[in-house]
């Protein structure tokens, strides 16, 4: 059984590395600003101690406020998980680091989130629509789309 | 040195070969010759030939060998899949394959949601199937879209694209009401005359050929 890691205290390691950076963690996830994302992403994937070599899953949510990312890490050695999320405030052109150089399956959800959400991911290879189509108008799982 | 030839025997007419010779020449006396062919041919037909319109003939050919190519698109092709196996088996009908391969086929099934990202691709299906060719939408979605209709992503209705004969509602429909649907479609073909279709292909021919010559001799 995959043991979830309390985000507290990861969320204090990963402040004591990165004193600059805002980083907020509550019971079950460490928020981050997307400016340190991919630092901080690097740092859970390449520390020794946590050793995240796998992403199970990327997603988004529209919270009308500001959009939020999720990541769901897990450790396939350690056999742990963490959830990592960071939010986006600005409404036109929402942009937040891609992780692809971390973990490669982030490429399909990253397109995915970038067709219904239209959150930008500088870094990604190939950044185009995925399930809609070239000359769609909008984003449809934006709360403001219809 | 003495070189002595072989000595061929001659055989004596001994009794066995005169009783064969006996046999042949029996059968040969008592044998009837069988009359000229042309004459025993007409006989027969005229008992076995049966007289019918070409009408008849095609559309039962054509209702009785439907080869259907799939388009399975959503869940309902899981009831489309259980009709063609042993317990509904359309083999029945004369159309246990299902044919992967458009240019065979002439019943296009469209089963499930549609969309529109996957319609150009239907519609390409549909136009390299070789006429006389018909449609089946079964299930709601490929109906009118179903819940779905409002959505950004799916086809409110496949005959917003294709031309479709016969509607199967249901979500899914069972693979019985499948059957009704191919039962309703035997139905409409044993119905077509291909005098009807001859004449409105000749009438668009003609509309074809004088709009041509029209604008010919407005280009000269």
């Amino acid at each position: 059984m995959t043991v979830a890691l309390k985000a507290e205290t990861v969320g204090q390691k990963v402040a004591q590395a990165f004193p600059t950076a805002i980083i907020t963690a509550d019971k079950e996830a460490i928020i981050v600003p997307p400016d340190s994302l991919f630092q901080v992403a690097h740092f859970l994937k390449n520390t020794p101690e946590f050793d995240f070599d796998y992403l199970t899953s990327l997603t988004a949510v529209d919270y009308l406020d500001y959009f939020e990312v999720i990541y769901h890490l897990t450790s396939l050695r350690y056999d742990h998980s963490l959830v990592l999320k960071t939010r986006c405030y600005e409404r036109e052109r929402p942009t937040v680091p891609s992780v692809v150089s971390l973990w490669q399956g982030a490429d399909l959800q990253e397109r995915e989130v970038y067709d219904l959400m239209g959150i930008i991911f500088p870094g990604h290879p190939n950044l185009k629509r995925i399930f809609l189509w070239e000359g769609f108008p909008g984003h449809p799982l934006r709360r403001d789309y219809l | 040195m003495e070189v002595t030839e072989p000595r061929i025997p001659v055989p004596p007419a001994i009794e066995a070969d005169l009783a064969e010779g006996a046999a042949i020449n029996s059968i040969r006396e008592t044998c009837k010759l069988i009359p000229d062919p042309d004459k025993w041919l007409e006989e027969e037909l005229s008992r076995n030939i049966v007289v019918t319109t070409v009408d008849a003939v095609l559309d039962w050919g054509r209702r009785c060998s439907v080869w259907p190519v799939n388009m399975g698109l959503a869940c309902c092709a899981f009831e489309m899949i259980a009709m063609a196996n042993a317990r509904f088996d359309i083999a029945r009908f004369g159309m246990e394959f299902l044919r992967p391969s458009p240019r065979q086929a002439d019943l296009l099934w469209v089963v499930g949601t549609l969309t529109w990202k996957m319609a150009p691709a239907l519609k390409r299906i549909y136009d390299q199937m070789p006429e006389p060719k018909w449609v089946m939408a079964i299930g709601v979605c490929a109906i009118s879209g179903g819940t779905f209709r409002e959505s950004y992503s799916v086809v409110p209705g496949v005959n917003c694209i294709l031309p479709v004969d016969v509607y199967v509602p249901g979500c899914p429909p069972r693979p019985e009401g499948i059957l009704y649907g191919i039962s309703l479609l035997h139905q409409k073909i044993g119905r077509s005359t291909i005098q009807g279709q001859l004449a409105d292909k000749i009438e668009e021919w003609k509309q074809k050929m004088k709009l041509e010559a029209y604008l010919g001799g407005m280009w000269r």
